[in-house]
């Protein structure tokens, strides 16, 4: 063990992180926490609760909804909700509502009418000039070069060379007019810290990242989930029952699974160890536009 | 496939196939070094964070495999892998290859997780080094062996001492292509040495690396049997960090928050600068000097014994104390003080420059107050660390010039306290941050210049004069028509028996701002010392009238700001520039226009119109006659 003095990287990281919580809570006029009921949210959730006890924190949980996650992912958002004595707003994009937007017909539109669009639209709808959200600097390079404090135009795009620059921990939180912020409490952790603070912590998370029998298909090379009967099997199909569990979780019909038999944190963070692949190769959404993926959506709005 | 393609030499623990719950137990309870590096643009400072990161596993099969192809497409290191491509991360920096902001790397050892500031090295990004330094343990400033200490090796350090790091790791790089020469090596060292010690720098330590070939970043390499200290990384995971310093120092604590969930609870939440906090504790609470004692200290896990620097935690007292945000905690028999005048070296990082006398946001810890800057007393020059005259600070400059602050603020120096120390100044009007800060002390000033109060109030004042002191603020372009309708107005209101008095831009400039002229600069404090002028008036009793083109909406709301609330009538005299140009009644335009009369609003100097004036004058529209009726009956319905 450390002298009582030095604290450890976990410690150290979830200071930093209390710290920005209450700054935003301090200077914005109407915060809510972005939550997408992964594992990132679920140490971000964690962490606000700590911020602000023995308060509750004073600000709502908003999930943009796909209508197309897991449905153990609706079951801890709401757990989670009761849970924190938070308020939990739900928003499904109307349009792609009614045009009945899925992702086996429409493919990324599927991502930019429910997510990125819905985003803005709840945004805008609830008037938040400041949203939390879950992204860590170690996922994608774009993200690497994003601040803590990001700011949005009115339109909810992102400059990346008119970043303000943040030192110390000083941020500046001043916007202009239809400027909104997005703020990352946790990017300076990793998948591994995340995964450490969970098991230090004891922070729920969803079953599905756990390894257990689950039905599948294989598909383009990812093992898909089926998770409910909206799932389209071509002709010969057969679901097919395999030891998996996520390393990331999305939309069920984009997220691929790993054949896995680890049915404990440690086995799970095991196999994080271990494994030879980066945690978002799962995702179909980085893919698109080459290299630049991630940063063109974040320019367009995309958290 | 070449030698660096073999088994990383720093292998993921064996602990993690073996026994996951050990391995969990060791690495849960790691430290954390956050560190710079910092480099010339062909130092290879790319290609050793991307050898850290693979040297630690750090990258996946999917990403090696994305960064063989773009090697190969892309890289500048011919069919070898180009570690420089992992860190270069958004797609126009990949075009031009060149790394344009600071990127955050992670990787992490047996023994330490470690943050990567990675700031680029071009002279024009000073703000982007100093952004990254501001939150590093450790500077790794690189230097390319062939070339030596260059005069961006000499900024980089300076850059590094100047924000505070003490632990500088000169690391002496591409040793392989000068054949691991223990000669060249000691030479850069000598000279190295020899500029550390003239700038202050009082130790550092150095090493001969190669991060193409990998020669002591993980391990001693054979290649330089001559050296005997450690690898890179042994010693970044050695290496004491800041937060443990921070621990022996006087307890401070800025208050970000106050937490009040009922009405039985009352704590006081922030993150703990320096010292350490236990229950009991006699604490101050500063500026108002109240003292209490640590009752609780509150987490979400059960209350603490002991809290420590670096801990974000939620206080209760014994006392029911005032304590809100941007107050201090402290340690009661031995607080930091607070001051409203202070010397600091500010770093500009704005395209526009630095105003001398406008008035900025400077947030400090939770403080955040209004700020004016005085010219600087010195520019330093990063290349030759000479100090420069200066009268302003453009972007990426460093100076160090006096400020004053609308009200007092807890402080400390820098040098002492980060947290107390350093601060951010923040354009009022654009909100974006303009600079960055470290104050160094206050000024005796702030402390032996007290407010005297007199007898006589200026309500006394303006009950005298039986009326209600205003300031009609006059702003536009020159040949507005501002004096001609100002002394209209005043002529209407002597004869209401108002008691009045005219400034006029022209006038004043002949006396009490002979000595200004007409520079951004000079435009602001001109504006400034006007406003204080008829600040003393309205206390007077008077009505104000000011005639100045008055350009920037920063003074002029800086000038609203000085007065009571009611007392400030912004008048915009808006004429079109053509028709103004027209009249040209003093021929000024046509001087400007010849070249021989330089920043005149309007021709080669902006005006910036109010938004939202207690009064706009279309003098397209009506009369100067019928402008002056129409103010009057504003001012005095």
């Amino acid at each position: 063990m450390l002298d009582s003095k030095t604290l450890t990287h976990l410690e150290r990281l979830e200071a930093e992180s209390i710290h920005i919580l209450r700054e935003v809570v301090s200077e914005a006029e109407k915060p809510v926490m972005l939550y997408s009921v992964g594992k990132d949210s679920a140490v971000m959730l964690h962490l606000a609760r700590k911020a602000f006890y023995p308060s509750p924190p004073p600000f709502p949980l908003l999930h943009v909804d796909t209508t197309w996650k897991f449905q153990a992912m609706y079951e801890l958002r709401d757990r989670m909700a009761r849970e924190s004595g938070m308020e939990l707003l739900v928003y499904q994009n109307p349009e792609a509502q009614e045009r009945g937007i899925n992702p086996f017909d429409h493919g990324p539109l599927h991502t930019d009418m429910w997510k990125t669009e819905g985003l803005k639209q709840a945004l805008n709808l609830y008037g938040f000039d400041a949203a939390f959200g879950g992204a860590r600097r170690d996922e994608e390079k774009s993200r690497a070069k994003e601040r803590i404090f990001s700011f949005r135009t009115a339109s909810h795009g992102w400059d990346p060379k008119n970043q303000r620059p943040e030192l110390w921990n000083l941020y500046n939180a001043r916007k202009n007019k239809g400027e909104s912020i997005r703020i990352f409490p946790i990017s300076n952790w990793t998948e591994l810290d995340i995964w450490q603070y969970i098991h230090l912590n004891d922070v729920p998370i969803v079953p599905l990242y756990f390894a257990a029998p689950r039905p599948t298909v294989e598909r383009d090379g990812m093992l898909l989930m089926v998770d409910d009967d909206r799932f389209p099997l071509q002709p010969g199909e057969e679901p097919v029952m395999r030891s998996i569990r996520f390393r990331t979780l999305g939309c069920y019909p984009l997220t691929g699974a790993v054949e896995s038999e680890a049915k404990t944190l440690p086995e799970v963070i095991q196999e994080t160890l271990l494994t030879t692949t980066s945690e978002r190769q799962g995702r179909a959404i980085d893919k698109d536009a080459g290299g630049a993926g991630m940063e063109k959506k974040k320019q367009e709005g995309y958290f | 496939m070449t030698d660096i393609l073999d088994e990383p030499i720093y292998k993921t623990d064996a602990l993690i196939a073996q026994d996951i719950d050990a391995y969990l137990k060791v690495h849960e309870h790691k430290t954390m070094l956050r560190f710079i590096t910092c480099g010339s643009v062909d130092d290879g400072k790319s290609t050793l964070i991307g050898r850290l990161l693979y040297d630690s596993k750090m990258i996946f099969e999917d990403q090696l495999a994305a960064l063989e192809a773009d090697s190969k497409k892309v890289g500048t290191q011919g069919q070898e892998i180009d570690f420089a491509l992992l860190v270069d991360g958004l797609a126009a920096e990949r075009e031009q290859g060149i790394t344009i902001d600071v990127a955050y790397r992670f990787f992490a050892t047996e023994k330490r997780k470690f943050i990567v500031a990675d700031t680029p090295g071009h002279e024009q990004y000073t703000r982007n080094m100093v952004t990254g330094a501001s939150t590093a343990d450790l500077a790794v400033i690189l230097i390319d062996a062939r070339k030596g200490v260059l005069t961006q090796t000499r900024r980089h350090s300076y850059l590094a001492h100047l924000i505070g790091i003490s632990n500088i790791v000169l690391a002496i790089n591409k040793m392989d292509l000068v054949d691991y020469d223990q000669t060249v090596y000691d030479a850069i060292v000598k000279d190295y040495t020899e500029f550390a010690n003239s700038i202050g720098i009082k130790a550092f330590t150095a090493m001969p690396i190669s991060g193409f070939k990998g020669d002591n970043i993980t391990a001693s390499s054979a290649n330089t049997p001559w050296y005997k200290g450690p690898a890179l990384i042994e010693h970044l995971e050695t290496v004491e960090v800041n937060s443990a310093t921070d621990a022996e120092k006087p307890f401070r604590m800025p208050v970000q928050w106050v937490n009040r969930p009922n009405l039985d609870f009352r704590g006081f939440s922030g993150l703990i600068a320096t010292g350490t906090v236990k229950p009991g504790d006699a604490v101050r609470v500063l500026p108002s000097g109240k003292t209490s004692s640590v009752t609780r200290i509150v987490t979400l896990d059960g209350d603490l014994e002991q809290a420590v620097a670096g801990q974000s935690v939620t206080l209760c007292f014994a006392d029911e104390i005032d304590c809100s945000r941007g107050d201090v905690i402290a340690l009661a028999d031995n607080p930091p003080q607070a001051a409203d005048q202070f010397e600091a070296t500010i770093v500009w990082m704005a395209d526009d420059e630095m105003l001398p006398g406008r008035s900025y946001w400077l947030k400090i810890g939770t403080q955040t107050v209004t700020a004016t800057i005085q010219q600087p007393k010195y520019q330093v020059n990063v290349n030759t660390m000479e100090h420069l005259a200066a009268k302003t600070l453009e972007l990426n400059a460093i100076g160090v010039a006096n400020l004053s602050t609308d009200k007092q603020i807890v402080f400390e120096p820098y040098a002492d306290n980060r947290t107390l120390g350093g601060f951010i100044l923040i354009d009022k009007i654009s909100n974006a941050t303009v600079a960055a800060g470290m104050l160094h002390f206050s000024l005796r000033r702030a402390q032996n210049v007290h407010w005297q109060a007199t007898d006589i109030s200026r309500e006394f004042h303006a009950g005298l004069k039986n009326q209600k002191p205003a300031v009609l603020w006059f702003t536009g372009l020159s040949g507005a028509g501002k004096s001609t309708i100002a002394n209209l107005v005043e002529k209407k209101l002597a004869r209401m028996n108002r008691h009045t008095f005219l400034l006029d831009g022209d006038n004043v400039r002949h006396g009490l701002n002979r000595d200004l002229g007409f520079t951004d600069a000079d435009r602001v404090e001109n504006i400034r010392r006007v406003g204080e002028v008829a600040k003393l008036m309205t206390d007077a009793g008077l009505i104000v009238i000011t005639a100045f083109i008055s350009p920037f909406r920063s003074e002029r709301d800086m000038v609203r700001q000085m007065m009571q609330p009611g007392e400030f009538f912004e008048v915009h005299i808006d004429t079109p520039l053509a028709d103004a140009e027209a009249r040209d009644v003093k021929g000024l335009y046509k001087k400007a226009r010849a070249g021989q009369l330089k920043n005149f609003t309007g021709i080669d100097s902006p005006y910036e119109p109010p938004h939202d004036p207690e009064m706009r004058i279309d003098t397209t529209a009506m009369t100067a006659e019928e402008a002056a009726d129409a103010i009057v009956a504003r001012l005095i319905p």
